[in-house]
């Protein structure tokens, strides 16, 4: 896409990602011809239902899921993972009070353990190594008697470093808790499989498989039950009251369905175009790093930290010549404070202010990267002659 | 998010570098808080007849930098003292309410500068006594 004659590249898809027009076309007569409440007794009503159970038996293929009825629908994954959280957590409270979580969460997740804190119970972010990985010693370490519920990301969308879910459920089952998983970035670019994983519960986004926005899911195991955040007609087995967003859930399952059949050679191909963006980055540009891991890292995601700089002033740049990206700085931020994942992996809060966010999708080419190989070693250099922490033999 | 003037000050920031004789130099931020400044000053008959600046930091800090040495030149001492980091932020048709307290520290910075540069004549005056 061009706008006044300036290449318009969208690389932010680990924040919003457009959807698939597949997608759009499976969910429109579901806005003006089947419009019936899935709670209905008459036609509109069952075909409306009819359709969720499809999208239902879509997604549950796509995480191996034990059976459809596994999927709960939700607003989206923030919800799910509030929902398995307290849900889980104020289910067995007379268990046990403890949650232990990692270091590298989304704030859905470090936001519903800290409120739960508030309630009496006592939260354990487990530390990660500069790979972004989880100590593995230190999580069975953290989870005691008291501990009845694991939080953990698949992968963090930020750094793209993908935990052993595998080697994590062994240990969490092996002490008697349950495992959360916060699929949200992973599930759509690696294979996610409930059963062989180990996972009780998992989060799943709709966006991020190019599905509308406002809508996700929470697997919850067959035999598992929690308490619902939202009380009402007892829609999603009484565990998510409030009419099912139909149009969406259907274009979920569309995206579902997509992502099951496409995912292979998508991730293959993004697979190559991340990898020729970080060495293409890394290896002109000194004291440029990779955050995360360099192998068990999610396709789509280039994340890098460039040293004396800051990162708001390279996204600006970047945007005036029509590459859209994002940082982990705090002056990129709402808050105000770098990001708590890149601090997590040992990073000083000046060298998470360098951090720049590349996350690839479904429209870009090898073309698009190029470009952007071409574009930032002159914006990194323009912003390092002018910053009084670049040393002098880097400057031009 | 910005105003036109204050991406014209990104895209084309005036005074940058350093001033190798600086009369003053005043440096003000913190790279941990992601903003970190720089100024030079030059100083000829009471008037900045110089200034330079030096930023690591956003968007905004870099902008309110090139202004503040914008504003700066030709003045006198007292005047270039008057800047503040409200008429920075003016100049530049306005800053989002964000970035007003952590990057908006330039006028800071030339009055350290400025700081600078009287310390260092008052030492000098007290050294022919």
């Amino acid at each position: 896409m061009t706008i006044n004659n300036v290449r318009q590249i969208y690389v932010d898809h680990s924040a919003g990602k457009p959807v698939d027009s597949r997608v759009v076309d499976e969910m429109l007569p579901y806005f003006k011809a089947s419009y019936g409440n899935p709670s209905s007794f008459h036609r509109f009503g069952q075909e409306a239902k009819q359709a969720l159970d499809n999208s239902r038996e879509d997604i549950s293929k796509l995480i191996n899921a034990e059976k459809p009825e596994t999927i709960i629908f939700t607003s989206g994954a923030t919800e799910s993972n509030n929902l398995a959280i307290k849900g889980m957590a104020i289910r067995n409270r007379k268990k046990g009070t403890k949650i232990v979580t990692s270091a590298v969460e989304h704030m859905s997740v470090v936001n519903s353990c800290k409120s739960l804190v508030r309630q009496g119970f006592q939260t354990t972010f487990s530390p990660v190594d500069s790979y972004g990985l989880l100590d593995l010693a230190k999580l069975e370490e953290n989870i005691d008697e008291q501990t009845k519920l694991v939080s953990v990301v698949y992968a963090n969308g930020e750094i793209g470093t993908i935990q052993p879910i595998n080697e994590i459920s062994e240990i969490v089952h092996k002490k008697g808790a349950y495992l959360h998983v916060d699929a949200t970035a992973a599930c759509g670019q690696i294979p996610v499989n409930v059963k062989k994983d180990g996972i009780d519960l998992m989060t799943i986004s709709c966006n991020d498989m190019y599905g509308p926005k406002g809508v996700g899911a929470l697997y919850l195991k067959d035999s598992l039950r929690i308490d619902p955040l939202l009380h009402g007609g007892g829609q999603e087995r009484g565990l998510r009251s409030g009419t099912e967003n139909v149009s969406s859930i259907i274009g979920f399952g569309k995206a579902a369905e997509i992502t099951r059949l496409e995912m292979k050679s998508e991730s293959k191909r993004l697979v190559k175009i991340r990898d020729s963006l970080i060495q293409g980055l890394i290896d002109p540009v000194p004291y440029t790093f990779l955050n995360g891991h360099p192998k068990k890292r999610l396709p789509d995601n280039v994340s890098l930290r460039f040293n004396f700089i800051e990162g708001e002033s390279i996204l600006l740049s970047l945007a005036l010549s029509g590459v859209f990206a994002s940082s982990g700085s705090a002056c990129a931020a709402k808050t105000l404070q770098p990001s708590h994942v890149l601090l997590a992996m040992g990073l000083k809060h000046e060298e998470a202010h360098g951090s720049l966010m590349i996350t690839l999708g479904r429209q870009n080419t090898q073309k698009d990267a190029d470009y952007i190989k071409e574009l930032i070693p002159s914006i990194i250099d323009r912003l390092r002659n002018m910053s009084p922490l670049t040393p002098k033999e880097l400057k031009k | 998010m910005y105003s036109n003037k204050v991406m014209d000050h990104f895209t084309h920031p005036r005074n940058t570098g350093e001033i190798i004789d600086a009369d003053g130099v005043g440096t003000v931020g913190n790279p941990t808080c992601g903003d970190l400044m720089t100024m030079y000053i030059k100083i000829k008959d009471n008037r900045i007849e110089d200034i330079k600046f030096k930023t690591f930091g956003c968007g905004a800090a870099i902008a309110t930098s090139s202004m503040t040495t914008e504003l700066a030149k030709g003045k006198t001492i007292d005047e270039a003292m008057k800047i503040s980091r409200a008429s920075v932020a003016e100049s530049l048709g306005g800053l989002p309410k964000v970035k007003m307290h952590c990057s908006n520290l330039a006028a800071d910075a030339l009055h350290a500068a400025i700081e600078d540069y009287k310390g260092k004549l008052k030492k000098n005056k007290e050294e022919q006594k």
